[in-house]
């Protein structure tokens, strides 16, 4: 016998509500892909500063963004989901997220790490992007300076939520649409 | 004997004489003042002299003294002996109205980025510069943000969110 049938503490994503009968399940495409998509987000970390280091902390063994499906940290933003800011934006670092932000492909979900990248934070001066909110739009916002990974993770678990109950059809809606265009994205 | 800063004024007023002005030496730095028409003849003085030999520019930046009418902007050079292992400092007022003030790319390389950021933070006008333009800053930052008029919070700013620091 294999090692791996021992392992009886294996946990497994509950599967959507459906109609089950013999050999057959009916359920919502919405929710299939939703549950698909939440457990496996790729994250792009575009970290500059302290709160960079606490999701260092979070990405490794202690805390372990792992458990969550999140090992596969990206590094181009083509493949990835998730766009986590972690840091001081400059205002000339500004063009440089937002264009990041323009080469992912949709769906793309942004969280917001810290008080630098939520408010400008203790920098309220003439260099500093005041939150990253001016520029692109942001899904999550976690707080503290820096937050501990803990919080961290707390913010990661509310984008799998969004992700796993995100309607199919809202990227092609009206609203989200006005929010590009707010955005003044396409 | 070794270089001190004695000689070092010596020579100095031997050379310009009563020009150089405001001779102090704060924490044993020799520091003096020269007229702003005199920067390059007195870098390259330092530069090529066979004894004092200072070939190193260490910083170059400028102050903002608000309450000195006529000479509000100052330009600061610091420059080393890397043989004798000697650093003396020398400072240029200009008005904050003509801000222009020779540049020293031609004598010293270094001097290029440095001279950037003074311009990009002050505003000191430094011609004959190949490529003055902002280094740190936004190109489309208009104003030179470390000059005094300039405050630091800027609470009439269009890109403040009052709501995040509790003072709507």
């Amino acid at each position: 016998m294999r090692p791996v049938q021992y392992n009886t503490k294996l946990k497994m994503v509950e599967a959507p509500e459906g109609m089950m009968g013999e050999g057959f399940m009916a359920t919502s495409f919405e929710k299939v892909v939703g549950l698909a998509r939440k457990n496996s987000i790729w994250p792009l970390p575009f970290a500059t500063s302290c709160c960079g280091i606490e999701f260092m902390a979070t990405m490794a063994s202690h805390y372990d963004l792992a458990r969550f499906g999140s090992e596969r940290v990206g590094f181009s933003p083509r493949q990835c989901d998730l766009l986590m800011v972690m840091g001081t934006i400059s205002k000339k670092m500004g063009p440089v997220l937002r264009q990041v932000y323009l080469q992912m492909a949709e769906p793309r979900w942004v969280l917001s790490v810290g008080a630098c990248a939520c408010s400008g934070g203790i920098f309220d001066t003439y260099s500093v992007l005041q939150g990253i909110d001016q520029i692109i739009p942001v899904d999550v916002y976690v707080p503290g300076c820096p937050p501990r990974p803990e919080a961290i993770l707390d913010g990661f678990l509310k984008i799998q939520e969004l992700v796993g109950q995100e309607s199919l059809r809202r990227r092609n809606g009206e609203k989200y649409k006005e929010l590009m265009v707010s955005y003044g994205i396409q | 004997m070794p270089l001190n800063n004695e000689i070092i004024k010596q020579k100095l007023t031997d050379k310009f004489g009563d020009q150089l002005t405001d001779w102090q030496e704060p924490y044993c730095m020799l520091t003096f003042t020269a007229p702003k028409n005199l920067n390059l003849k007195v870098l390259q003085f330092l530069f090529d002299d066979p004894e004092l030999k200072f070939r190193f520019l260490t910083d170059l930046q400028a102050v903002h003294y608000p309450d000195r009418k006529g000479e509000e902007l100052v330009v600061v050079y610091h420059l080393h002996n890397l043989v004798d292992n000697i650093r003396i400092r020398f400072k240029v007022f200009t008005d904050i109205k003509t801000p222009d003030v020779y540049s020293a790319t031609a004598l010293y390389q270094s001097a290029n980025f440095m001279e950037r950021e003074t311009y990009d933070f002050f505003g000191v006008n430094f011609t004959g510069h190949p490529n003055l333009i902002r280094i740190l800053n936004v190109d489309e930052m208009d104003y030179f943000p470390m000059r005094k008029e300039f405050p630091l919070e800027d609470q009439t700013r269009t890109d403040k969110d009052d709501e995040m620091f509790g003072r709507s």
